[in-house]
């Protein structure tokens, strides 16, 4: 446990990737071995269940500590974060233990099912057990949540490293169907548990955002242009006449798109596709917010299923009667996919994304101006000689995504924000203007720099008007352009409205709180989008 | 009225026609410590304790207006008692006791319960109203015993000399870096910025004993400094001379460091909860040992403080007060003073 507690210091402190890889591979090589698959688990978002809820742990921290309620809550909000809190506030302990970081999960992994005075013994035991750091730690393990700054790649990169392996190979096996307790650190980097999973997915191919003007990526020929299109990126795996429909969160996504099922029958064994889940009516697609409707449901009613009806568009296939052929080059790839699609019986559901015919970059990039018309994001484009590569990956893919929508508003509540924020006001609402009325139509919380975020925060101290809880009122003054990829109609929402991916484009220092858009100016944006 | 009101200027005794601490010019000030959110410049005469003086003189050239009072000695201005009480906080730091016909005022500047080692240690002073500050008046805040804090900066010093990195500690200049240079026991020779050099020597010349630093200067050479130890205060903390440095570690010292936030958000690579101020526990234990009748909060976390006080039957209120973070101040300091140094590079 110690010496995971000084791996999370360790990545917490640096912001530098080489960092944290070293660190990574050092708490690798260092480490027991019965530990590791518990932290790659952990990194990699595998959760087991969270044995104890939220609630009842804040609750035992309180009687506890015999704070009062709010004055719990207000160390909350100064700390972000719930495990860190409750590791602060308890008192110190008086009997040191240090067991293994795979028993502690076990340990905890055993609460299930039992009653509520036997988890609490047990909490409270642990917790007068435990360092500041290590207490720390081991609330997250309950929650199981954490978020430290790693990415996939880069526990896969360290990993590999370590175990001198393909980074590849360690990708597929991390990602496949596994327990930690049911395999070792070793069988785990060889791979041993992946061939005789039928479900695994390769990982994705990702694409960097265009930095150049795309006349300057050489001939027209060499490049095929798709739509990007604004969904879910899956894979779909048939396999020894099992369907897997994973999502780019490496979640199996299989049982919330029924109406993708008939692909088990219809795909030949030995076949993985890549494209994009959509809500689809009538060969249009639709918009995000409808597709959300569908989206982390375990029970889909038949309202649903009528409103949201899911379409998959191909984008590639990876794998063709049972070869992985992601380093065919990208057109061979495209020639497989068109057949294996023309063969499907049941058309208009799963279908080929196209791919856009154009004779120039100036005939594509008047093609791309005409893209949120069939709510696309813009364009994609990938190099006919490409392979499915694993990740990102610069100079064979690129997406080249239409300029968002923004929005001119003023900022009229400012809250703390959390993890390494939260001694600074950086959550912000905007507003725009409604007759005589201010009226919030966003929260967004990035886009400053850090001195920006300074800046605001003088400003927030000094121009707080009242304050709800961690929430203060500020004069509405500042003036922020937001920027936003979509618009929809929203209930919840007092201005009827909600914007997508809301975030600060620009702090517009030039302008008044009097010169910022109406709600008008937005409503009709809304019914000029196609929904 | 009682005998401290609170004003545009600052703490007033009228009885007695002084301020303490006063935020704007008065003719007698009366000053808790030598933190510049508390010894402000421009006053016509100050009243401090002796081992306030010199960071007076060092820091804003005053001679000749200033008056001192050692502790535990009692003077009398139009009436009124006054007399000075350690507080625990940074060298020469005093709690202000003032009495008017029985009425017992304690206002206590900034302070910490536990002793450091350089500073005299805190004295609760009993009293029917006490001022107290909260900077970190949240129960999120308790301070590991000091020695603790040493051993692990010490052993973070060591590891990075076994890596070849420069240890730089960022430390404000008038308190914490004495502080370091007070407890640190690797041995390794000690090199301050000038602006804690300057203090240093003001404390020796009044009789504090200090163990030997070395002022940087352009000529000490990177491997000499990677070799020691090196403290400077937060401002120079980001700045272009510390990249430059071979392979720097930066740990600062602060007690905002007890939280990943805090430490993160600084993005330095080792964070020491180690602080000048009192923790939850000891704000509370101080401001019950004090038996006051009521409790004025004047920074920090006022609000909360105050009204958990309140709810454990301790009368308190919380006061606008222009006092705040020593360190912001602090960094405004040395940035003209960094910006003055790059020039002077330049030409």
């Amino acid at each position: 446990m110690r010496r995971f507690a000084q791996l999370i210091q360790e990545l917490e402190l640096s912001n530098k990737t080489n960092d944290k890889i070293a660190a990574l591979v050092a708490y690798f090589s260092e480490a027991d071995d019965r530990d590791k698959p518990y932290v790659i688990a952990m990194f990699t978002g595998k959760r087991p269940k969270r044995p104890i809820t939220t609630t009842l742990i804040k609750q035992w921290a309180i009687e506890l500590t015999n704070l009062p309620e709010w004055l719990f809550t207000e160390s909350y909000h100064s700390v972000g974060d719930l495990s860190e809190t409750i590791a602060l506030v308890l008192p110190e302990a008086n009997n040191y233990i240090n067991k293994p970081l795979h028993q502690w999960i076990t340990e905890l992994a055993a609460l299930q099912g039992k009653t509520d005075e036997e988890k609490k013994e047990y909490i409270l035991t642990s917790w007068n057990s435990l360092a500041t750091q290590e207490r720390f730690i081991f609330n997250k393990l309950i929650s199981g949540n954490f978020r430290i700054g790693v990415s996939n790649k880069m526990l896969v990169n360290a990993i590999a490293k370590q175990s001198e392996q393909e980074a590849n190979k360690i990708m597929h096996s991390i990602m496949g169907k596994w327990q930690p307790h049911e395999i070792t650190y070793e069988e785990l980097t060889a791979g041993a548990h992946v061939n005789t999973d039928n479900s695994w997915p390769y990982p994705f191919c990702l694409a960097y955002a265009i930095d150049t003007a795309p006349e300057n990526l050489g001939a027209t020929t060499d490049w095929q242009a798709e739509w990007k299109w604004d969904g879910i990126r899956g894979q779909i795996v048939k396999r020894n006449g099992e369907l897997f429909i994973w999502s780019r969160g490496e979640e199996l996504v299989t049982d919330q798109f029924p109406e993708l099922h008939f692909l088990k029958d219809e795909l030949p064994d030995g076949t993985v596709l890549d494209g994009e889940i959509l809500a689809v009516k009538d060969g249009s697609v639709l918009s995000f917010s409808t597709l959300q409707q569908r989206l982390n449901r375990k029970v889909i009613n038949k309202n649903q299923l009528d409103n949201a009806p899911i379409g998959f568009y191909t984008y590639d296939l990876l794998e063709f009667n049972g070869k992985d052929i992601r380093t065919e080059p990208l057109s061979k790839r495209r020639n497989c996919l068109e057949q294996m699609i023309g063969n499907l019986t049941t058309k208009n559901i799963a279908i080929l994304s196209p791919v856009i015919e154009y004779k120039d970059w100036q005939e594509l990039a008047e093609k791309r101006e005409t893209a949120r018309e069939i709510n696309s994001e813009g364009i994609m484009l990938k190099h006919v000689n490409s392979a499915f590569h694993a990740g990102r990956k610069r100079g064979d893919w690129w997406k080249w995504k239409i300029n968002p929508y923004t929005v001119d508003t003023v900022m009229i509540y400012a809250q703390k924000g959390s993890g390494r924020r939260a001694n600074f006001y950086t959550d912000y609402t905007f507003a725009v203007r409604d007759g005589e009325k201010l009226i919030t139509i966003a929260k967004a919380y990035s886009g400053l720099t850090d001195k920006e975020i300074k800046e605001v925060n003088s400003f927030v101290n000094k121009n707080a008007i009242e304050k709800f809880g961690p929430v203060r009122t500020v004069k509405p003054e500042l003036v922020f352009e937001i920027a936003f990829e979509g618009i929809a109609e929203s209930k919840r929402h007092k201005a009827g409205l909600a914007l997508r991916f809301p975030r600060i484009a620009r702090w517009r220092k030039d302008k008044k709180a009097d010169e910022i858009n109406t709600l008008d100016d937005l409503r009709q944006l809304l019914s000029s989008a196609s929904l | 009225m009682g005998l401290i009101q609170f004003t545009n200027k600052g703490i007033y005794c009228k009885q007695g026609d002084f301020y303490i601490d006063p935020w704007r010019p008065v003719n007698k000030a009366v000053i808790t410590h030598g933190h510049a959110d508390h010894a402000k410049w421009g006053n016509k005469s100050y009243l401090c304790h002796t081992l306030t003086k010199p960071i007076l003189e060092e820091r804003y050239n005053l001679y000749g207006n200033v008056e001192t009072l050692p502790y535990n000695q009692q003077i009398d201005i139009n009436g009124v008692k006054l007399s000075m009480f350690p507080a625990g906080h940074v060298i020469g730091s005093a709690q202000i006791r003032l009495e008017y016909k029985g009425e017992i005022v304690v206002i206590s500047g900034d302070y910490k319960t536990e002793y450091d080692g350089i500073s005299t240690a805190f004295e609760p002073v009993k009293c029917h109203t006490f001022v107290s500050e909260s900077t970190f008046g949240l129960p999120i805040y308790k301070w590991q015993p000091q020695q603790l804090i040493f051993n692990s900066i010490d052993s973070w010093i060591a590891e990075n000399h076994n890596k070849n990195k420069t240890s730089v500690l960022v430390a404000y200049s008038l308190g914490k870096a004495q502080r370091l240079i007070q407890n640190l026991k690797s041995g390794y020779p000690i090199f301050v910025h000038r602006t804690i050099a300057a203090l240093n020597e003001a404390f020796r010349k009044a009789g504090v004993q200090l163990p030997s630093t070395i002022q940087t200067t352009p000529e000490i050479k990177k491997d000499e400094l990677q070799k020691g130890i090196l403290i400077v205060p937060p401002a120079l903390a980001d700045g272009k001379w510390i990249k430059s440095l071979t392979n720097p570690a930066i740990g600062i010292c602060s007690g905002w460091m007890a939280v990943r936030a805090g430490r993160r958000w600084r993005s330095a690579d080792a964070g020491f909860a180690l602080s000048d101020h009192a923790d939850w526990p000891g704000l509370l234990d101080a401001i019950k040992a004090t038996e006051a009748e009521k409790v004025m909060v004047t920074h920090g976390s006022t609000a909360i403080f105050s009204r958990y006080l309140n709810e454990i039957g301790i009368e308190a209120e919380e006061v606008k007060t222009q006092y705040g973070d020593e360190e912001a101040d602090e960094k405004v300091e040395a940035d003209i003073e960094e910006n003055v140094t790059e020039k002077k590079i330049q030409a």
